[in-house]
């Protein structure tokens, strides 16, 4: 097989040797199966209530996608607003850090008490989990401006929004595009935690009911369609990314060589 | 005659971590249109202030800055500059990269989305002039460094500036390829005629290049020495080797053996 091939397999490979450990693993080891399902179990139990698991998993896609959407909005505009003022950097700055070192978990119960249990707690917790790297990239890509370039045109005599629009927010969209792929899977995080506490629907909400019930294959189940999520909406951005900024990775190839 | 650039006098002292730093004391020079001036000196001697004072992206704390007669309060919009690393935009292409100053400074801003056609023809045949022709349409990234120099250079012309600042254009380049682009922008010099300041640390190149050096003292900086380059134009590469040319360089390396010393 020529490497080429193999790099594109290999994540395939991965994954379904992953699976065949933990198959092989729960056989060999005789492990009970209240402690640790094999994954065998958890896809018979997909199949068996799919229309089940297809209904939660996409009321967690959804409110994950438009928790996320918020943050990408919001996050732009905050981050463009830090980025343009170093007084407003620094300002801000200690209050972010401050309010993203809060766990989320904590916030839920207030959520819960102000919207009631359902999808807006979990939309605003996927929502106030995800933001934070966004505001950072797209301050940090527009505090990076060579200030050399910066030199060349204000002497031309561009003002603070031609240097934005020309040089700082396309140097940006690299961090930006960076960091929606970590944005989105805190998103998820963020979400399912919500749900988990409190909600009639979605992933969270099937982990925390068949868990309390002790259908553990269920709950293998919800936890494996959660991670098939993620993975399939970090692909998703990664692939924006590749075809936004391909001049980011050729640029950096090249300097590397 | 009155100069066309004349820095009068200026001084430049800004906060430093402990206490006031004097970037630049009292300097004079007065350069005429079309004239190519080099400043030289050891690091750290306020070369690149002199330029960003010179910009107008700099206040001098005394002295006056004057440009064609008008004293210089806030940035030129009239003078191209050109650093030692190219500062190429990566996003775009080289012939995007040439055209950024036109989207920027009056009056090709406002007739940018109109005359695009011409603008493009236009630095599509600068490129040509410093032996880029046809490479427009590739990305920086597909240039080696001393071509990403050149199209710097095209970009700091492109709206046919009046002044052209340089601080060390060419230090990061190897010997061949410097010398090279030394005769690239010879020749542009030659066929448009524009004022150069250049600010080097190659004493080789200034005594090329100009027809007067500047020689700067360390901290606080100020000008030591000027010297005029006699050789006849149009130079050939060949003047380097002659024995005057060796003298020039040998003095003004005497000069700033002395002044680092002090």
């Amino acid at each position: 097989m020529n490497p080429r091939t193999l790099e594109k397999l290999s994540p395939w490979i991965f994954t379904i040797a992953i699976f065949l450990i933990w198959e092989l693993a729960c056989i060999v080891f005789k492990v009970n199966t209240s402690v640790l399902q094999p994954p065998s179990a958890a896809f018979a139990a997909m199949f068996k209530l799919w229309k089940v698991f297809l209904y939660h998993s996409w009321v967690t896609l959804w409110v994950t996608m438009v928790g996320f959407a918020l943050a990408v909005g919001f996050g732009i505009i905050l981050g463009l607003v830090v980025g343009w003022s170093r007084a407003i950097y620094r300002g801000l700055y200690p209050v972010m850090i401050g309010f993203n070192t809060i766990p989320k978990v904590a916030i839920v119960p207030l959520l819960i008490l102000w919207f009631g249990i359902g999808e807006v707690p979990a939309i605003v917790t996927a929502f106030l989990i995800s933001f934070f790297p966004i505001v950072v990239n797209i301050a940090t890509g527009l505090a990076t401006t060579e200030p050399e370039l910066e030199d060349v045109l204000r002497a031309l005599g561009a003002g603070k929004l031609d240097i934005m629009l020309k040089v700082g927010i396309p140097r940006a969209l690299p961090y930006f595009f960076g960091s929606l792929k970590i944005a989105i899977t805190l998103a998820f995080v963020g979400t399912v935690v919500s749900e988990t506490l409190g909600a009639n629907a979605g992933l969270g909400y099937l982990i925390a009911l068949e868990g309390a019930s002790f259908r553990m294959a269920n709950v293998y189940a919800a936890l494996l369609l959660l991670a098939f999520e993620g993975v399939l909406m970090y692909a998703v951005f990664a692939g924006i990314e590749q075809h936004f900024t391909k001049w980011a990775f050729r640029s950096q190839m090249s300097a590397a060589g | 005659m009155e100069a066309f650039v004349d820095i009068d006098g200026v001084t430049l002292k800004y906060r430093g971590a402990s206490g006031d730093i004097v970037a630049l004391q009292d300097a004079t020079l007065k350069v005429q249109r079309g004239e190519f001036v080099a400043v030289v000196g050891p690091s750290g001697c306020g070369k690149s202030t002199l330029m960003r004072l010179v910009t107008g992206l700099h206040k001098p704390t005394a002295g006056t800055i004057a440009i064609d007669g008008k004293e210089v309060k806030g940035p030129v919009k009239m003078a191209g500059m050109a650093f030692q690393n190219a500062n190429m935009l990566p996003w775009r292409k080289v012939i995007d990269n040439v055209l950024l100053p036109l989207e920027i400074v009056e009056p090709y801003r406002s007739q940018f989305r109109s005359r695009k056609a011409e603008f493009r023809a236009k630095a599509e045949q600068l490129l040509a002039t410093v032996g880029l022709a046809g490479f427009g349409d590739r990305y920086p990234w597909e240039l080696s460094g001393g071509m990403q120099q050149r199209v710097s250079l095209c970009r700091s012309l492109i709206h046919e500036p009046a002044l052209l600042m340089l601080d060390e254009p060419f230090a990061a380049l190897d010997a061949f390829t410097r010398e090279e682009l030394w005769c690239v922008l010879r020749d542009l010099w030659q066929r448009l005629g524009f004022t150069v300041i250049l600010v080097t640390h190659d004493l080789r190149e200034a005594a090329f290049l100009a027809d007067k050096i500047y020689v700067m003292s360390a901290r606080p900086g100020h000008i030591v020495q000027i010297k005029s380059v006699p050789f006849a134009r149009p130079r050939d590469l060949q003047v380097t080797y002659e024995k005057d040319f060796g003298d020039i360089v040998m003095e003004l390396r005497m000069k700033i053996a002395q002044v680092r010393q002090s």
